[in-house]
């Protein structure tokens, strides 16, 4: 069970990663992060059930992460809405070279 | 036996949970085809005998983060954003990047890993039994990591104070 686990956290991860690059949908974008942060919570799993407890007390830390850049990051979205009043990405240009 | 057809389920869940998230052009639909995901993950975090990790995921992920997200996409009225997103140019480009990281993941699953003995898993079963579950976690949490876990703590008061002052309109 641990190495099809561990397929499955690596597809987890692509597949976040491909939703961050093919979505301009800044709400989506932070979805794919956070399926990406579960996709290494996964890993920690598999791993402590090798290395020790430890593991699950990484993912407890990666959570709290999680939890404080979802809030963060979802108020910068509604800042930048209340000044643009889109999420799409593509208008969001004023740091782009 | 009904573990590994149980994991089959789930896993699969998980994983058609986050393609329909990707795919899914209406952000209410991605987000609970998200929250599906998530839950399949606590079920697997379960089977993998990780009981705390699966209640908090419950809780925090698809419980906490998610409502968070829920309010946000109603506050901003986004249910009825059905314009196309989707980058155009970068299908070949994310596809190239996804599965070379697919691949050199399964590479290093499936090639030079030693043979997964579960070196550790007969001490975890044993301190659950003696501690219980959340004993388990907390013994180390608050032992060797108690100086990370205070910083998460004012991890999450910056988090908090930011929010506030990036959503508020006047301070």
């Amino acid at each position: 069970m641990e190495t099809r686990t561990l397929i499955l956290s690596a597809i987890l991860f692509s597949l976040g990663v491909f939703g961050v690059l093919i979505r301009r949908n800044a709400i989506i974008l932070f979805m794919c992060v956070e399926l990406m942060l579960n996709a290494v919570n996964l890993a920690f799993v598999v791993f402590s059930r090798q290395a020790g407890i430890e593991g699950q007390v990484f993912v407890f830390f990666v959570m709290a992460v999680a939890a404080s850049e979802a809030a963060v990051g979802l108020a910068l979205i509604i800042s930048i809405f209340r000044h643009l009043e889109t999420v799409d990405i593509k208008n969001f240009n004023l740091l782009r070279w | 036996m009904i573990q590994e057809l149980l994991w089959w389920v789930f896993a699969a869940l998980g994983l058609g949970g986050a393609i329909g998230m990707i795919s899914g052009r209406n952000p209410v639909a991605s987000l609970l085809f998200l929250v599906l995901s998530f839950f399949s993950l606590a079920a697997i975090y379960v089977l993998l005998g990780a009981h705390f990790i699966g209640v908090a995921q419950v809780i925090v992920y698809a419980g906490a983060i998610m409502v968070l997200f829920m309010f946000v996409i109603m506050l901003l009225n986004l249910g009825h954003d059905y314009h196309n997103d989707v980058r155009r140019g970068a299908w070949i480009m994310a596809g190239f990047v996804s599965s070379g990281l697919i691949g050199f993941a399964l590479s290093r699953v499936l090639g030079d890993a030693p043979a997964t003995a579960d070196n550790a898993a007969p001490a975890i079963e044993a301190s659950v039994r003696e501690l219980g579950a959340v004993g388990a976690i907390a013994q180390p949490l608050f032992r060797e990591f108690l100086v990370p876990f205070e910083l998460t703590s004012i991890l999450l008061l910056v988090a908090i104070i930011g929010a506030v002052m990036l959503a508020k309109r006047r301070i």
